[in-house]
Formats: C-alpha cells, structure tokens, sequence
C-alpha cells in the first residue's frame, strides 16, 4: 500500500534543545564538517487505496492538526514515498 | 458537598494526590476515567500531571483528543472551574482550551525544585483565595515545561492579565516572560506546570522557614474554587 510520508520541524526560531545536545555529542567524536543539529519528526501514513490528491489533501490536514502544534512546529513537507 | 473530578489518562501520575488534595480543602474528590463521556455532575475538575501516552507525539496532544475532553471543552465553555496541571495544563493548550504551546527545558534536563512564584492574578476560580501578587512555593517538576505563544498572543495575555502565575527567582524552563501558569478570558480554566496539589499537608509539602516540608500554599487554589462555586 501507498505511503505518504509527513515532516515536522521545530520552528527555526525556537531552540532545539535535543538537537543541541545531539550537536554537543557530534563535536566530541573530533573533525566533522556539521556546525548544527535539528531534531524533527518523520511520519509515514498508510493509505488505504491510492495516493491521489484526495489522500495527500487529508494528510496535509492531519499534519496541521494532530501531527503538528503551530505554536512550536512547522510542516516542512508532505509527499508520497517512492515505491 | 461540592463534588470535584479529577480524569485519570493513560499515564497519568498525581490523580490520587489531586483527590487527596481537594479532600483536605473540604470537597468531595470524584474520579473519572479519560475513555468515558460522564463527568457525572462533578461541580469542577482537575487535569491532574503525569505523562499521558508516554509523551508521544507532543505533551498532552494524544489525551487531548481522549473521549471525555469533548465534555471537558464543553464544560469551560459554561464556565466550569477547571484545573490543568502540568501535563493537564498541557492537554488544556493542546485541546486549545488555553493559548500557547510547552516545549522542552531550554536547557535541556529535568527540573524537580520547590518553586517560588507571584500570583499575578487573583481573580480567576482557583487562586481568589491569594492576595494579590502573593509570593507562594510549590513543587516543579517537569521536562517539558517551557511555555511559548506567538508575540500577538503573549500581548493579549500580559494585557488582559491572563498571566497567573510568574516563576520568580529563577525561569526554571525558558518560559517566555517567566510564565508559569494562564486563565481563559473568563477565569474559569487555569493552566499551571507546577503543582499544587504537591503542597496541601503539613508534613508533605516544601520547606518553610518554620519547618521542613510544612508549605501548604497549593491548598488555597483548591479553596479558591470551592469559594468560586459558593458565590456563584
């Protein structure tokens, strides 16, 4: 069955202390060229049937509703998974 | 005897210290169960802390949406004295019941200290038992408890006075404006993360300068809204 996968990031204004103290841990392993780490979230939605525009409309709503919190989140992307 | 409800969610924590705590005030605690649609004509209720659904998704966001919120929702809006604590207060945001949004400590760690706050507003349903700016302590403990809202909202809330509660001393989480805890426009609902149903017995509550552990400042928002249901 199709898949339509959602991402949610914390806004870019905000901190992102997980992402911070991911950052800490990459500066202790020595030499890399990553100044920055953010943590966000990667759903995958099953869909029952195709993933036409219908399906992608219902999951952009969802996004915005229940997998995100516009107060802290941003939805940075909503797509159906290549096979 | 005035009858307060306190929901127990999945993952719940201090719904048997919130009973405890409205039984010492002189109410009659009555529990409720997240998956059911009766309040059974309770006169308030608490959301009491804990981390409902292990914190999945978002704090609160999964209970938020649990059967009895839809009664929940509905009783604010009459007017219902309704309590959120910590993680209640973060179903309360989420079920956008109250504004704003609680994010992670900006410093990252956990934080369990007996708090020092002002009560900036002593007008709403659990704290008209507070003078005024009262400086009171009570138990802090949370992950996720820095409060957030875009500079619109935070303009209606320190312009309405909706802001409750200030941390003083120290902002234990990042909270924009040292916010602890908010009221709804009607003073009804009250959202707080820290916990005063952790300070309501002598022998079990913070420090005082007169005794260890004798703080009993969270028994007064309990007092409050029994006094809010007697002059209503």
């Amino acid at each position: 069955m199709p898949v339509i996968v959602v991402e949610v990031m914390p806004k870019a204004e905000l901190l992102d202390p997980a992402g911070k103290a991911v950052a800490g841990a990459v500066a202790r392993l020595g030499s890399t060229p990553f100044t920055g780490v953010r943590i966000g979230k990667r759903f995958e939605l099953t869909v029952d049937g195709e993933a036409d525009a219908a399906a992608l409309s219902a999951a952009r709503e969802l996004a915005e509703s229940l997998l995100s919190n516009s107060v802290i989140e941003d939805v940075v992307s909503v797509k159906v998974a290549a096979e | 005897m005035t009858r307060i409800g306190v929901i127990t969610f999945p993952g719940s924590l201090d719904d048997r210290d919130a009973q405890r705590a409205i039984r010492l005030a002189g109410a009659e605690p009555v529990a409720l169960w997240h998956g059911d649609h009766d309040l059974k004509d309770v006169d308030a209720l608490v959301l009491p802390g804990g981390f409902s659904y292990g914190d999945y998704l978002r704090c609160g966001a999964i209970a938020s949406l649990s059967p009895i919120m839809s009664e929940v929702v509905d009783a604010a809006d009459r007017g219902m004295p309704i309590l959120g604590i910590c993680n209640g207060f973060q179903m309360l945001v989420e079920a956008h019941v109250l504004p704003g949004g609680l994010v992670r400590n900006d410093h990252g760690a956990f934080v369990c200290r007996d708090q020092r706050l002002r009560v900036e507003n002593n007008a709403t349903a659990w704290t008209n038992g507070f003078d005024k700016n009262a400086e009171i302590t009570i138990p802090l403990k949370n992950g996720e408890g820095g409060y957030l809202a875009d500079a619109e909202t935070l303009a209606v809330l320190e312009g309405e006075g909706r802001v409750v509660f200030r941390y003083l001393d120290v902002n234990p989480n990042g909270s924009l404006n040292d916010i602890a805890g908010i009221t709804n426009q009607r003073g009804n609902v009250v959202g707080l993360m820290p916990h005063p149903e952790h300070a309501t017995e002598e022998g079990f509550g913070p420090d005082t300068d007169a005794a260890m552990r004798n703080g009993t400042d969270g028994l007064t928002f309990f007092a409050s809204a029994l006094r809010a249901l007697t002059l209503a």
